[in-house]
């Protein structure tokens, strides 16, 4: 069935459009004068101030590797994360340790481990797959770079953003 | 001293003063182009509750200079399949006239005896029309060069659009001339010294009014009959003739050869670098020979009530060239605060509003004008 919109009628002095642009002009003034002010509220001043502060426990930053309390390097090269990852972001190249290493019974470590930051989607997938608690989506937002390749993470960079985490699991303690 | 004696004589003393008045007054006017841009962003910025520029210098004082040096530091890219003669003639086209109106508008009373006017042209107004509908070409050569559909439909809106408003615009001060009898800016200037500016015609420096206060200087405040009954065609004129002057420089709501949500801005979207610049600086250096026509017409030019001109001394001189620059400063603020607040017009309801409306009341008002003068004079 058709809808018929009624229009509004409008008057004389409506029509002529002189009521509607002085109603704009002085809401328009007001905001211009408030602000002149200075009591307007405005946004976050973004490089001088930040969020970070104001950022939730649960936020997802640039995914990154963590050690330990021992001091030992959590990834074991499960490869999991790298299977997991939908825009595949990360490549592991995984190694064996050494028989005479004090972690000789984990067998495996990455030899290379490298996620593309252009390619991440910050989904958390690696954090949730990873069975050793050794990948967190830390608050890191600003990850810029001038080329492709400073925008790939390796080794090195991601255990510098995640640094030591402490309280995790110890399935591989050796007094265990 | 000879040397000094060739200076003035009549015909060299001409020459070097307007030279140097040329000079100035370009130099004041792109620096108010420039400004205007940054008060442009800033006053957009203040209306929309943002900031706005504030990282070059003080308050984003020195954007305007950082602007322009990125612009002329693009490439300028000449799309394939322009008309490269007209492609490049455009941007210039756009510019010139708004900077040639100019030179007949009387920006101060005197300085050391020297008029302040570049050109003090008897058809100063005929000038202002002749040479300020010009910058049209510009527009429409750029819009037509750039063998584009957008720029195109720009060209032709500007073209059609300014054949709807330039009737009312020359119309509409009619009233004026009828008032003042003459077609010289200066002396239009000083008839609304004498008698009042045209929108607020509340003072004299001679004639009489039956509610005149008389002032130490001489000068009397009040209305007489005459002025009251003159002062509402002055305001129609007014009116409509602000409303078409928005719709000759391009402005908001009447800037549909730009409108950049629908013709990704219009005629100058295959422009680059400093050919693009010169249309933006042609559409503020417009809005500025725009705004000084109207405070020339209407708005007492260079006077301030009981405030002496140039001829007590060169200091009222430079008075008067910042008075005048003060209300152009005012009528660009107006016509910044109008952009951010109003819609733009359809393109029909432009053309309605041109034809139907501002053209009837622009031509009615001079009736108005000659019947309350024929009254006055019988």
């Amino acid at each position: 069935m058709a809808t018929v919109v009624q229009r509004p009628k409008l008057s004389l002095l409506e029509r002529s459009y002189f009521p509607a642009v002085l109603g704009g002009l002085w809401i328009t003034i007001k905001h211009f004068f408030k602000m002149m002010a200075g009591r307007t509220h405005v946004t976050m001043q973004y490089p001088e101030q930040k969020w970070d502060s104001a950022m939730p426990e649960w936020y997802r930053g640039a995914p990154t590797l963590v050690r330990d309390e021992h001091g030992r390097e959590r990834c074991v090269a499960c490869q999991l994360c790298e299977f997991i990852c939908p825009p595949r972001a990360i490549t592991i190249k995984p190694g064996e340790l050494e028989a005479d290493s004090k972690w000789a019974k984990v067998e495996k470590f990455p030899e290379k481990f490298d996620i593309d930051m252009i390619r991440c989607i910050y989904c958390g997938l690696c954090e949730e797959v990873c069975p050793e608690q050794a990948i967190f989506l830390r608050k890191d937002y600003s990850i810029t770079g001038l080329t492709r390749a400073e925008m790939v993470h390796d080794k090195e960079k991601l255990y510098e953003l995640g640094g030591v985490m402490n309280g995790l699991v110890h399935k591989w303690n050796e007094k265990k | 001293m000879p040397s000094l004696d060739l200076f003035f004589q009549p015909e060299i003393f001409l020459a070097w003063t307007s030279a140097l008045k040329t000079v100035v007054i370009m130099g004041i006017v792109l620096t108010m182009v420039a400004y205007s841009v940054w008060a442009e962003r800033k006053v957009s910025a203040f209306i929309q509750d943002r900031i706005g520029p504030n990282r070059v210098g003080w308050a984003g004082l020195i954007q305007p200079i950082a602007d322009g040096v990125k612009l002329l530091l693009k490439e300028n890219f000449v799309p394939a399949g322009v008309n490269k003669f007209f492609f490049s003639i455009a941007p210039s086209l756009a510019m010139v006239p708004a900077i040639l109106v100019l030179a007949v508008l009387p920006f101060g009373s005197t300085l050391f005896g020297v008029p302040m006017v570049i050109a003090n042209l008897d058809i100063g107004v005929l000038w202002v029309f002749a040479v300020s509908s010009l910058g049209v070409y510009g527009i429409v050569l750029a819009g037509w060069a750039s063998n584009s559909k957008y720029p195109f439909l720009g060209g032709i809106r500007s073209s059609s659009q300014m054949i709807s408003y330039e009737l009312a615009l020359g119309l509409s001060v009619i009233p004026v001339f009828m008032i003042t009898g003459t077609l010289n800016l200066g002396e239009i200037v000083q008839y609304q010294v004498d008698n009042g500016w045209m929108v607020f015609p509340a003072w004299f420096s001679q004639g009489a009014g039956p509610l005149e206060i008389t002032t130490d200087s001489g000068a009397m405040f009040g209305l007489s009959l005459e002025k009251t009954l003159l002062w509402i065609p002055m305001m129609i004129s007014f009116v409509v003739f602000m409303i078409a002057m928005f719709a000759e420089t391009n402005r908001v709501p009447f800037d549909l050869p730009e409108a950049e949500q629908e013709l990704v801005g219009g005629y100058h979207t295959e422009y680059s670098s400093m050919r693009f610049a010169l249309f933006f600086l042609g559409e503020y250096a417009a809005m500025i020979a725009g705004a000084g026509v109207i405070v020339t017409l209407f708005l007492g030019g260079w006077s301030l009530p009981f405030v002496p001109d140039g001829s007590q001394g060169w200091f009222w001189g430079l008075v008067n060239i910042g008075t005048f620059f003060a209300k152009v400063a005012a009528i660009i603020f107006f016509f910044l605060w109008v952009r951010w607040t109003l819609p733009r017009f359809r393109f029909d309801q432009l053309m309605k509003l041109g034809w139907y409306v501002f053209f009837e009341v622009a031509l009615v008002n001079i009736f108005i004008t000659a019947g309350i003068l024929a009254y006055l004079k019988s």
